[in-house]
This record gives C-alpha cells, structure tokens and sequence, in this order.
C-alpha cells in the first residue's frame, strides 16, 4: 500500500515538474494583467496583440514555409538515402549510418557555427540558407525513420513483383512504397518538428533581416518580455502536441498495431 | 522421352570471390519434377536463382525453350517462383495477390476473377478472395503464394524450399498437394530442398549437389540404391559406409571378412567404399551371418528400432522391426544384394567434399 502510494507521488512530481512551468505559461498567456504573479481576469488580448503584429506574422509564415519545404526535401533525398544504404553491405551501411549519425548528436551550436563559416564564403545569409541548413539536419531523422521499415519489409517481395512480370519501377511504387509509407510519413512530421522547433543553427545561418519565432522570440526577450510571446509560445506547443499526436496515433502508430 | 525446356551450360558463378558453382552442366526436361538437393551452401538456391533472373553467371549460358535467356531480366521470363518465405504482398487482400500478375499482363476484369476463383479452388482454399494476408496461417500462405504464380500460366514453375517453414505434418500434407498440382497443371517444376525425404517422395529426377558441384542426377530410386559416392551415400538417408578392398568381380572384403556381391568392373584388389544401408543389415543368431557382435544401444523410432551392433571393430547402424537388448549377441547377414560398391575419391578436391559433409 505504502508503496504503491509512494510510486505515485513519485510520478506525480515528475509530470508536475515536467509540465507545470508550460502549464503557467498557457495560463499568463490568457491573463488580463500584464504581471506574471497576479491573476487579472481572462483575455484573449495577447493573441489578439500577437496576430496584428507584422513582425510575429512574418516570423510565423516563415517558419511555416522553411519547416514545410525543409521537411519535404529532407523526406525525399532522406527517404533515397535508406533506399541506397538498404541495399548496401553490412559493412557499408554501418559506416553510412555512422556518418548520417554525426550531425544529428552533434551539439547544434557547432553545425550552426560551422555551416555559418561555410555558407559565408559562397553566398549571402538568407532565406535559403537557412532552408539548406534545416534540410542537412532533417535527413537523419527521415532515414532512421523509414530504414526500419525498409528492413521489415522482406526483399522477397520485391522480387516476387519481379518474377510476376512487373518492371522495378512499378514494383517499388506498388510493393515497396505502401510499405515504407508510414516510416516515411513520421519521418516527415519528426523533420517538422525539428525544423519548427530549432533556434542554434537557424540564428547563425539567418543572416540579417529574416527571423523564424525561435529567433524572433530570442530577439524579443532581450528588449523586455511581453504576454504576446506567451500567447505565441502557447500556439507553438499546440502544434508540437498536434505533431507528436500524429506520429503517435497517426497510420503509422496503427499499422504498427496490427503487424 | 520428352524435349529438354532449361539448359544450363557451363554456368559458372561466384560471389566476392568465394566459388559458389563451377562449370554446372544441367538439363530439365519438359514436365519433369526436378529437385536440386544438397546441404545449405551447395549452390542450389544459387542455381534456382540463375533459372529465375535473379542472378546472373560470371560465365556460361541459360537457355530456355531453344533461347538464350541469359541476360533476360526476371520479368521477362516465362517462369514464375514460389519463394522460401512465401512473399505474398502484406498490404492487398489475397484477391489483389493472385491477380498482381494477371493485371500487369492488361488482362480483362472477368478473366482475371475467372482465374482468381479457379486458382484459389485448385489450391483448396476456395472463398478466401477478400481475406488479409496475415489472418492466413503459414500452409494457406504458401498455398496463396503457389497460387498468385501458377494463375499466371508459367512453363515452369520454381520452388525455392517451399515448405521449409511449416511444421512437419503440414509438410507432408503439402508434399501429396505438390504433386497432386504438378499432375493436374502439367507444368515443369524445378524445387530446391535440404530435405532428401522431400526430394524422395515428390521428384521425378533428383539433382544432388554439395559445394557447386552435382555429385549425381538420377531418379529417386537410384539416388538413394546406387549412390556413386560416399557424400551422395550419406546424404541420402542413413548408411554404413565401410572402407573395402574389391578382391576381384563380385567378391568383396570388409572387416576382415570376404563377402559375395553383385558388382563389377572395378579390378583386383581395389581400395573402394562400401555402403549398406540400415534396413539391409540383418541381425541372426549368433554364428549364422557374417559377423558376430554385440548389441551396444537400442532406440525406439515408431516405425522400427534402431540397433547399433559393434561387430569387426565396426559400429553397425541397423533399423529393424524385432527388438533386440542391450547387450545381446546378435550374427550380422548382408544379402549381396545390398552391398553397394563405390570407388574411392580420387582427387583431393573430391575427398574435401566428403569430409565437408
């Protein structure tokens, strides 16, 4: 009894300290005051104040647009990459995995420094430096996520589509592809999530001028923190939430089920 | 006898520079059920491959009906394989399985659910058109599977160990539907096993093979009473196999002891490997057979016992229906009949073959 009581007020400090500080933040983001400690009734004035803001708009469709395109390349040129290591030697795909790995345990202040240094020597930091950056980080995510797949599904029935009289492009896209797909699926809602979620590597490889809300939330702060940024940061961990559901629940989760 | 449909000339294949078939000369004949049977790594998954398109030979040739297939992509080919883990498509119903095939060849609606119902009849697994794939047990799988490749009309048909994943009734069972099929399609078949029980039962001609090469083709009665050497011997069912000296044409020696036998033509006083199989030994009373010895284990099979005799310094393997104890003293008798006489390897290479096995 006493240590079933015990386990869970263990569990319960853990999810408290875990989401009691979003949980404040959700509630600031509704308060009529401008005060973090005091309660001044409920207002939806902060998102009203937000969505009137040109420069949280801005910020906002970019991010949209970079998370959107950087995950949609990353998904294709990610997805060719588990292909080819796939059909590699043991040897080999050890060694590819090794090298895709890198990047992603790599602190991200370090791939955002370095890819700085090198963007600057050929081009001017912008838009599609960024664009380039979040998709080089983003392949990782979609291979490991759709190389599993790849393995369950058995190479005999590829070659079964084959000895049927099927060419090998339409044995890959009516045999291999319904398979994958939903590997490929949550390869691309994780390479979302990162994109939207990630602020080290896009500041150093912005440039002047444009700002996703990681980098406009930062450049904010520093003047003095207002309620619109809660409002906004509220809506970016709906979206996260909204993201993560998917992965979880979303046709890959219930394929895994019936396998 | 009729035309040969596959010939496989001098087909050489090795993979990173490990051997794998060397110079393999072999014809299938037209509605022959042919097996390729050897231990894993003989080369007959390997040759199967090659027969399918799946793989191509560093050298030599496959031709098929007259035609030079060799450099035909497996979807070209007039064949169709039944895979060892049955491959079927997990994400289409059995119906959309079967009829892979059939709609990639433009044929009509009607037809291809003609074929569907007829396929799924002659595998008896009649109704199961809208059935999930994994809802089926590993049996009606491999029967989907033999179906999705014989609604496509194939003139042959290849079998890469087919029932290696079933259980051992089931296995039996599948053995009497082979060939049962085989008879009502009249298609040639081409199946690979590690089984020689599977091979004895279904084949017409037995292909036995051991590190790329073919040690001996011939019909399942010869295969296993006239193996030509000590791996096929060995192979094939439990034997006895006896270093001997031909003493002269029909007169053998083993174990000290001269005995009549049927075969000739291999010299005087030539070494040679003698074998005789289990159920041929006959345990007599003691003095009355060629050797004398004593009885050292007894195991009950079901069927028979099985009796090892240590006679001439000579651990004798002996399946017999009469029980005979622990130490008992038992007389041994061959009849010539049953005396099998091979030569000896001659090469190295041929004696590591044996030692492999």
């Amino acid at each position: 009894m006493v240590k079933k009581s015990a386990e869970r007020i263990y569990l319960g400090l853990i999810f408290l300290f875990l989401y009691l500080p979003i949980a404040v933040l959700i509630v600031l983001s509704f308060n009529n005051s401008k005060s973090k400690v005091h309660w001044g009734g409920f207002t939806l004035k902060w998102y009203q104040k937000m969505v009137s803001s040109p420069t949280i708009m801005e910020a906002f469709w970019t991010t949209i647009i970079i998370s959107l395109a950087s995950a949609l390349i990353a998904t294709l040129l990610g997805t060719m990459a588990a292909l080819g290591i796939d059909a590699m030697k043991k040897r080999n795909q050890a060694i590819m995995l090794g090298a895709t790995n890198i990047p992603m345990l790599n602190a991200d202040i370090v791939t955002g420094i370095s890819m700085m240094l090198l963007f600057v020597r050929f081009t001017r930091l912008g838009m599609s430096t960024v664009l380039i950056a979040h998709i080089t980080f983003n392949i990782p995510y979609v291979i490991l996520n759709v190389l599993p797949r790849l393995r369950q599904t058995s190479r005999n029935t590829y070659e079964a589509a084959l000895d049927l009289g099927a060419t090998p492009m339409y044995a890959f896209f009516k045999i291999i592809w319904p398979q994958i797909l939903p590997g490929v699926l949550s390869g691309f809602l994780m390479a979302m999530t990162m994109s939207l979620d990630d602020f080290s590597i896009t500041y150093f490889t912005k440039g002047a001028g444009i700002n996703t809300l990681s980098t406009m939330i930062y450049t904010n702060m520093r003047k003095g923190i207002n309620p619109e940024m809660y409002a906004l940061s509220t809506v970016l961990f709906t979206v996260a939430l909204i993201l993560l559901l998917l992965m979880n629940f979303g046709p890959s989760a219930r394929k895994e089920k019936r396998a | 006898m009729s035309k040969k449909l596959i010939d496989l000339q001098h087909i050489t294949k090795s993979y990173d520079g490990q051997m794998v078939l060397d110079d393999l000369n072999l014809y299938i004949r037209e509605n022959e059920f042919l097996t390729l049977l050897g231990p894993s790594g003989c080369g007959k998954t390997t040759t199967l491959r090659l027969i399918g398109g799946f793989e191509s030979p560093d050298n030599g040739k496959v031709i098929f009906d007259g035609k030079d297939i060799t450099g035909l992509a497996p979807n070209e080919r007039q064949l169709n394989t039944v895979f060892q883990r049955y491959a079927l498509f997990p994400h289409m119903t059995i119906a959309e399985n079967i009829a892979f095939g059939l709609k990639i060849k433009k044929k009509s609606k009607a037809y291809i659910n003609d074929k569907i119902k007829y396929a799924l009849k002659l595998v008896n697994l009649d109704g199961f058109e809208k059935r999930s794939v994994d809802s089926l047990s590993g049996g009606q799988q491999q029967r989907i599977a033999i179906a999705r490749a014989i609604v496509n009309e194939p003139k042959v048909l290849l079998l890469d160990e087919p029932l290696g994943a079933l259980d051992l009734k089931l296995r039996q069972d599948m053995q009497y539907e082979l060939i049962r099929l085989k008879n009502e399609l009249g298609i040639t078949f081409i199946y690979v096993t590690h089984d020689q029980e599977e091979a004895l039962t279904m084949s017409d001609t037995i292909v036995v093979m051991n590190q790329g090469y073919i040690q001996q083709i011939g019909t399942p009665e010869d295969i296993y009473n006239e193996p030509c050497n000590a791996f096929v011997a060995d192979f094939i069912g439990e034997s006895n196999i006896i270093d001997g000296i031909m003493q002269k044409d029909k007169l053998v020696k083993i174990l000290d002891v001269t005995l009549p036998c049927v075969d000739e033509g291999f010299g005087t006083n030539t070494p040679v490997d003698v074998v005789i199989r289990p159920e041929d030994v006959e345990l007599v009373a003691p003095e009355q057979g060629s050797f004398n010895g004593e009885v050292i284990s007894l195991i009950f099979k079901g069927v028979h016992w099985e009796i090892e005799v240590l006679a001439n310094g000579y651990e004798w393997l002996v399946h017999t229906t009469q029980m005979h104890p622990v130490g008992s003293k038992v007389g041994i008798r061959i009849d010539p009949f049953n005396i099998q006489i091979m030569n000896k390897p001659e090469s190295s290479d041929e004696k590591a073959v044996e030692l492999d096995a």
